[in-house]
């Protein structure tokens, strides 16, 4: 812990080297030594292929000619089998490198059994600590994992891409209800247009001031970017939104509980033998907790 | 481990590196990889921030005795010592040498197997483990 005291001070003082050494450790399951839940977040999801590194990329630009800073927790799927990882986010967002305003750091989810909920937070909260003004939690919107990963994010941009297929994608995984604001990247291709109607068309079925606006971006011309910035910082969450992020945390909390379980193993075992059954399995891991 | 996979300078061709990124990937290692042309500043940059235990650097286009020994000064000039330099590539015999002065551990040329980089990565943590010289800032001498 005293560690971790020395290394966020001298992290508060700019020193890059300090603050990344202390985000491992907390990623390592370490406690933070700052006040969990201090720190505000914007998430960043969408379906696989529809450029939220590069759009992020240009964000970045936008924030660092104001003269604002920004840290990147970009997460990155892992690979099942080796249980090794490429992580390739950075090399889209190429410019953030020679600024002093701009630190990305790539998590990958392999290491936490339980999800990456446990050290998201207090890595955020480290962050805002040390002033980074704005934090953004990239994920790919593939899966049910990586909603919840976002879920924990105060406000979350859905990008899509102009193919009608990808925004199914992301109907399917239900991260439209919880978005604030969603952008079609790729608004240079001409299908970009029709896909941005489809989603409000989508959207618009029992509108109210709540649903989340749908702007047209490129993060390939730049175009949009400023007006989407500037979106984002003008937008409030609606309770119903805030509820549904509510419940993804706490199905995330609950999945922890259940992956980092002692019992895991055995019950594991005992169900593959046939020897219990789910119900008894569940009511074993649920006493253990 | 975790581990940058860097191109230094304006060689265009990241086929090389990609194959190590997985082969190192298959191997249980985290990596990351900068895409092409970064500067060595920047890659100084993407390690520190990244908090990586060591960075591999790509060249295939002959500005490998320019390009990594800046990447190792300015590691050290940022006072990360204990992070492990390697390189890859086309690196000829006589260039070597100089190279490993200048703290660089490993280099490997065409032909080398995935295999044998992954052994390289294991004696280095043999050697970090007896508190033997593995990084860009600590003794020189050792090397693969």
């Amino acid at each position: 812990m005293s560690d971790s005291i020395d290394l966020l001070q001298e992290a508060r003082d700019g020193n890059r080297r300090s603050l990344s050494k202390l985000l491992t450790l907390v990623e390592e399951g370490n406690p933070s030594p700052v006040e969990r839940g201090t720190g505000l977040s914007l998430g960043i999801t969408g379906p696989p292929g529809v450029g939220k590194s590069s759009l992020i990329g240009k964000m970045i630009d936008v924030w660092v000619d104001r003269g604002e800073s920004v840290a990147v927790l970009a997460v990155d799927p892992s690979s099942p089998r080796s249980g090794g990882a490429l992580l390739g986010d950075r090399m889209r967002m190429t410019n953030a490198d020679s600024s002093d305003l701009v630190f990305i750091i790539t998590l990958e989810t392999r290491k936490h059994p339980g999800g990456l909920m446990d050290c998201l937070t207090p890595m955020v909260d480290i962050l805002s600590e040390c002033s980074w003004e704005n934090i953004v939690i990239e994920t790919v919107g593939a899966g049910q994992s990586e909603i919840r990963v976002v879920a924990f994010a105060d406000r979350i941009l859905l990008v899509d891409g102009p193919d009608r297929g990808d925004i199914i994608q992301a109907e399917k995984a239900g991260i439209m209800e919880l978005a604030d604001l969603i952008v079609i990247n790729k608004s240079d291709l001409p299908e970009a247009e029709r896909a941005a109607k489809a989603v409000k068309s989508g959207l618009s079925v029992g509108e109210d001031e709540t649903t989340p606006d749908v702007l047209l971006v490129s993060a390939h011309s730049g175009e949009g970017i400023e007006e989407m910035v500037d979106a984002l910082a003008n937008t409030t969450t609606s309770p119903d939104r805030e509820r549904l992020r509510v419940r993804e945390r706490l199905i995330s909390a609950w999945d922890s509980t259940l992956l980092t379980s002692n019992e895991l193993e055995n019950t594991l075992q005992e169900l593959e033998k046939g020897s219990i059954t789910l119900q008894e399995a569940v009511d074993c891991i649920r006493k253990e907790g | 481990m975790r581990i940058v996979v860097a191109k230094p300078g304006l060689d265009g061709h990241d086929r090389g590196a990609k194959v190590i990124a997985r082969a190192l990937r298959d191997g249980g290692h985290e990596v990351i990889y900068t895409g092409l042309r970064r500067t060595p500043e920047e890659i100084v940059r993407i390690v520190i921030d990244e908090d990586a235990a060591a960075v591999g650097l790509s060249s295939l286009s002959g500005a490998h005795s320019v390009l990594i020994p800046r990447v190792c000064d300015g590691l050290r000039d940022a006072e990360i010592n204990d992070v492990i330099v390697f390189a890859g590539g086309i690196i000829p015999e006589h260039d070597r040498q100089s190279l490993y002065d200048v703290g660089v551990r490993a280099i490997f040329g065409p032909g080398t197997t995935s295999t044998e980089i992954l052994e390289f990565l294991s004696t280095l943590d043999e050697r970090s483990e007896s508190g033997e010289p593995v990084g860009v800032g600590e003794e020189a001498g050792w090397h693969w």
